[in-house]
């Protein structure tokens, strides 16, 4: 780790550079080293995710008709949030080796709660009486719950995957930790580097806000009654 | 299989508890020097916290009560969610240099946004008509905040502020990286402390997280003044 | 076609319960007809009716939907061809007025076209401006919500119809014009319907027939009129209202009263009233007037006759003898 003090002079490449500053021209022509990187932050980020929301769906459906699992489940998945990712990485370290699938593992698990709560409370917040008049009508649970209580729920269901996404992308950055690679690697192979920590650092925050924004679209297209409501 | 794996954690926990000589020889590692690192990791996260709070709660508060800001509250918090951790303290320490209070800067503006979007969602969920009844009886702005919302928004402010902690106490695990001391020396200085170190360490930080969220939880419950409300906004 | 309900000695035990919800409920509900179950609260009037579709499932006892007990078969499928209107309308909120109406349709796998045309009908039928309905229910308004309800309920044209206080949320104005449309709709429509309400004037005004709760037991089943004029004991009375001879006359018009001949010359300084009004308003038209007299005219302006006082009285008087103890 460098401990020497930097200061900016000027801006000409070379000493820019050397001086560990922010340099545009630097930036601009080594662009494509942080293409890889960002792959790996979104193959980590994506796939974390979408596992954690698998899981938390099969979850929220089995607690939503047998409601004696919702404590033990928020526990549970409670304590997978509250473990600091970076000691999430190491603690799995001799269970599952170096490499992206510990990461997987890690970042599924901090995302679980978030998107089971998330569900549950969606679930929870479907209107008794449109419960009420859907069965008095002849729906079926499962007709009920895929036609009426789902749908309801979808606002509280995106919201936590925004939650979740957003979390996720800032957590792995730690990823390298477990060897996986990722932005966080990029940032770290060169921590006095302001340009490197800059752009690596803009990339995360860019990717968040590109995952959000589509989420949100999707939340825009499939929910159209709660925008007029 | 197993039995490597049990034999690295009682390593591990070895490690947490006894002392001996570091791999690279010198001083003495683990065990009571665990202490050390476990009180700078506890001050470090503690004044960092308290910085945050100094900022994040009155800003909520006036945000709150003058009901404007939803976009700026709720848009820092998204934001600064997806700001990595380990990007923040990289940019203060190459931006600022190393020490204690550059980073703890870093850590508190980590801090921020959770702190900023409780208070400001548990000030404005105060009913309208609890506050103008306040006002109606004559009590200043400053009174009604301290006397009416407050109290009532304790609950959310809490578990602001318990989020906080606990994503605090976290990250101050990788602090070492910009050359200040934390539980988080024999993870990042893998050398000195070893695979054991490595693991006890995490394990210590893991069991400090769990025991924040759940003090934290405990006070969120005790500042309750409706005891039959629950549930805490999406942070 | 409107099918013939039967209650044979229904009752409903809740674990833990002091006394049943209902005990031993028999009563019968004729094709067509509009059977007004009334009470207080926890007369078991609801659970009664929530038995009918196994919204709640009876202990013993059993009910007929012509000649076929309700506890054969799934109950889904039962619940399909029983229209359902509740309180607090309970519509999807993420389907529009139009999806909501077609629910059922869609349940027992009608064609699209035959959905959206049925819908539409219904639309119009229950009074419902046709430019609403693409909207979602949070952009209407209560009255609104509750003809979507009651569209809803009538969409696959079921032969009964259950309906738990439908029109108990809404203000007083709305509510008043909504119990004037269902009259409108009791005309159009050939369903038998079971309705639930606390409010007697409500059951007075909508009814073919009224049965009174209490404490889960039948305690009189009659017309409105019969009810009025013969309450089988004081709850009944008291319950009915100390006002029932006003009630009565709510049930009749100026037209039905004995009319004195009309006057060339006009004895009664010009204002009329209509043949259809119903008497309790005429009467209050009358003890308004000056001299107790009003003309009677038909729609066309036509004088029918003279209204006095002593006339209102003596229609009670002559009803008193008419009707017979239900």
């Amino acid at each position: 780790m460098m401990l020497a003090q930097v200061e900016i002079r000027d801006r000409s490449s070379a000493s820019c550079v050397a001086d560990n500053g922010f340099c545009p021209d630097w930036i601009a022509h080594h662009l494509d080293r942080y293409w890889d990187p960002l792959g790996q932050h979104v193959y980590l980020t994506v796939v974390s995710v979408g596992l954690g929301f698998a899981i938390a769906s099969a979850l929220a459906l089995l607690a939503h008709r047998w409601r004696r699992l919702i404590t033990p489940i928020v526990n549970v998945t409670g304590i997978l949030y509250t473990i600091p990712s970076a000691a999430a990485f190491f603690l799995l370290l001799p269970l599952t080796g170096r490499g992206k699938d510990t990461a997987v593992i890690a970042l599924t698990s901090y995302t679980l709660l978030i998107l089971f709560r998330n569900m549950i409370d969606g679930l929870d917040s479907v209107p008794d009486e449109a419960r009420d008049a859907g069965r008095g009508m002849g729906l079926t649970q499962r007709q009920l719950l895929w036609r009426v209580e789902i749908p309801l729920a979808l606002p509280a269901i995106l919201a936590g995957l925004r939650v979740a996404m957003t979390t996720t992308v800032g957590l792995a950055a730690l990823a390298f930790f477990a060897g996986a690679g990722g932005l966080g690697q990029q940032i770290n192979s060169d921590l006095a580097f302001k340009s490197n920590v800059v752009v690596a650092s803009v990339l995360c925050v860019l990717l968040a806000a590109v995952l959000d924004g589509a989420i949100l679209v999707v939340q825009r297209l499939l929910t159209p009654w709660s925008r007029v409501a | 299989m197993l039995a490597s794996v049990l034999s690295q954690f009682g390593d591990a926990f070895e490690f947490v508890f006894t002392s001996k000589e570091s791999r690279s020889g010198g001083s003495d590692v683990g065990g009571a020097q665990l202490l050390g690192l476990l009180w700078d990791h506890l001050s470090l996260s503690a004044v960092s916290l308290a910085i945050g709070i100094a900022v994040a709660l009155p800003l909520g508060v006036w945000l709150g009560h003058t009901r404007r800001g939803t976009f700026l509250a709720v848009g820092v918090a998204n934001v600064g969610r997806a700001v990595p951790s380990i990007a923040l303290i990289a940019l203060f320490f190459a931006f600022l240099g190393t020490g204690f209070t550059n980073i703890a800067l870093a850590l508190a503006l980590l801090a921020i946004p959770p702190i900023l979007a409780n208070v400001y969602v548990g000030i404005r969920q105060v009913e309208p008509e609890t506050v103008d009844a306040a006002r109606g009886m004559g009590m200043s702005a400053l009174q009604i905040v301290r006397r009416v919302e407050l109290p009532l928004a304790l609950p959310l402010v809490v578990g602001g502020i318990r989020t906080s902690a606990v994503n605090v106490v976290a990250t101050a695990t990788i602090a070492p990286l910009a050359g200040v001391s934390s539980l988080g020396d024999p993870i990042i200085a893998y050398g000195v402390y070893g695979d054991a170190g490595r693991l006890g360490a995490s394990m210590v930080v893991a069991a400090l997280a769990v025991a924040t969220e759940v003090s934290f939880g405990l006070a969120q419950r005790l500042a309750d003044p409706l005891p039959s409300r629950r549930r805490s906004v999406p942070a | 076609m409107p099918a013939a309900l039967e209650f044979q000695d229904v009752s409903k035990h809740y674990p833990g319960a002091r006394s049943p919800a209902v005990d031993g409920l028999s009563l019968r509900v004729e094709p067509g007809e509009t059977c007004i179950l009334v009470g207080p609260s926890g007369s078991g009037k609801t659970t009664a009716m929530r038995m009918v579709n196994r919204m709640v499932e009876m202990t013993s006892g059993d009910i007929l939907i012509d000649g076929r007990s309700v506890n054969e078969g799934d109950p889904a499928e039962l619940r399909r061809h029983i229209g359902y209107v509740i309180q607090h309308v309970g519509l999807f909120p993420h389907r529009t007025v139009l999806q909501n109406i077609g629910t059922v349709p869609q349940l027992l796998g009608w064609p699209r076209e035959r959905i959206d045309a049925r819908a539409r009908e219904l639309v119009g039928l229950v009074g419902l401006d046709p430019d609403l309905s693409q909207r979602y229910p949070g952009q209407l308004s209560g009255g609104q919500r509750q003809r979507v309800g009651v569209a809803r309920a009538l969409a696959a044209d079921p032969p009964l119809m259950l309906m738990d206080e439908p029109f108990g949320a809404l203000d007083p104005i709305t509510r008043d014009h909504l119990q004037t449309e269902f009259q409108r709709l009791q005309e159009r429509v050939s369903t038998t319907i079971v309705f639930v309400t606390h409010d007697i004037d409500e059951a007075i005004r909508l009814g073919d027939r009224i049965a009174i709760l209490r404490d889960g037991r039948l305690v009189q089943e009659a017309t409105p009129a019969e009810l009025l004029v013969h309450p089988a004991d004081a709850f009944v009375e008291e319950f009915v209202g100390a006002d029932r001879a006003l009630k009565r006359l709510s049930l009749l018009r100026a037209a039905d009263a004995e009319l004195e001949p009309a006057v060339a010359a006009d004895g009664t300084g010009g204002a009329t009233l209509r043949d259809t009004t119903p008497l309790d308003d005429a009467l209050a038209a009358l003890l308004q007037d000056a001299d107790g007299r009003l003309t009677v005219v038909d729609g066309d302006g036509h004088a029918l006759g003279v209204l006095t006082l002593d006339a209102v009285h003596a229609k009670l008087r002559v009803q008193d003898q008419a009707v017979s103890p239900g």
